[in-house]
């Protein structure tokens, strides 16, 4: 089998992963295209040792050490998730801009619109709090 | 996205030796078809607008990929796949969704605002990265059928001989993640009045 077939398919599964990264909204989404991009390595990873027939078969034994820690990652971020969902009622990533910059004083025109949204959405959290409470 | 296959296939000239990319072998065949499955399912998993129909479409694409694992003679691999991210991570991102109550049904709000640069930005990388790698792998070739690679037993023996050390260490640190899960999942006492979470379903995320 030609090496390029699999690399090509890992390649298109992680920008598949990366689209998904940058344009998702809900928390949870991006951790599953995390996934995607994860699982890509893994494909290159087993792909070049089989090509390269290694004989402490450092491929294979890296996979299933990236496995382990995508599924330790998997746990530990739905935990964090859950906990922002319950805190916020919300797992939209747009709308946790608690860290984000405050605009500066010296020019307020060109972070207006980073500006506006979160007091809406500090008030729709709260709201939504309120509602669900 | 079979452009790129097609890209792959540009000319047989530039093969392996006595391997063209216009006469493919029965494995090749399969490899790119179930690639084209799993390539399409992962697309669907990240542009569907149905949250639930999206951690199902992760299913497809991960049980494609342990297909193309089969197919690359790494059959541990492949079972581990099916085992660990079929079995138990897309559960564990199931529950995630229905804790964060997430809608069932259409949701318009799926992506966020940065679709198109999302998108200018995936398509940039996938031109450039699939332009590198068929330019440095265009005539190598994987001698699948010299003794399969990846059976349990090779991968037991390497990896119990050469990496135990790795191997211990990442026990630990799926041990730290169990812990860390608990604790940030657990319900402290003097914040639960104010939790809107589900209730007693909180825990649901660990194993």
């Amino acid at each position: 089998m030609h090496l390029a077939y699999p690399a090509v398919l890992a390649v298109l599964l992680f920008c598949t992963g990366l689209y998904g990264v940058l344009a998702r909204r809900n928390a949870i989404l991006v951790l599953m295209s995390v996934e995607l991009m994860l699982n890509a390595v893994n494909l290159n990873l087993v792909a070049f040792d089989v090509w390269l027939r290694d004989t402490l078969h450092a491929g294979q034994a890296l996979t299933l050490f990236t496995i382990a820690i995508a599924a330790a990652e998997i746990g530990i971020g739905l935990a964090i998730v859950l906990l922002v969902h319950r805190n916020r009622g919300t797992a939209d990533i747009d709308k946790l801009r608690d860290l984000a910059d405050p605009p500066p004083a010296g020019s307020p025109a060109l972070h207006d619109s980073m500006a506006a949204p979160t007091d809406n959405d500090a008030d729709q959290a709260r709201r939504a709090r309120r509602q669900t409470a | 996205m079979s452009a790129a296959v097609q890209l792959a296939a540009a000319g047989p000239g530039l093969a392996a030796a006595g391997h063209g990319f216009l006469s493919p072998t029965g494995v090749e065949i399969a490899f790119v078809l179930v690639g084209l499955a799993t390539l399409g399912a992962a697309v669907l998993s990240v542009t569907t607008r149905q949250l639930v129909h999206a951690a199902l479409w992760l299913v497809v694409a991960l049980g494609g990929l342990a297909v193309e694992y089969l197919l690359l003679t790494a059959e541990f691999i492949a079972w581990v796949q099916v085992l660990i991210y079929v079995g138990s991570v897309v559960v564990l991102l199931l529950f995630g969704l229905m804790l964060t109550k997430a809608p069932i049904g259409r949701s318009p709000d799926a992506d966020s605002g940065n679709r198109p640069a999302a998108l200018t930005v995936a398509v940039a990388a996938a031109g450039a990265l699939v332009w590198v790698v068929v330019d440095a792998f265009r005539t190598t070739w994987i001698a699948l059928d010299k003794g399969v690679q990846g059976s349990t037993a090779v991968s037991g023996e390497s990896l119990f001989r050469h990496w135990v050390l790795p191997f211990e260490a990442l026990s630990v640190l799926l041990l730290a993640a169990l812990v860390g899960a608990i604790v940030l999942s657990r319900r402290s006492g003097h914040d639960s009045g104010q939790g809107v979470g589900p209730g007693p379903g909180q825990g649901k995320e660990k194993r």
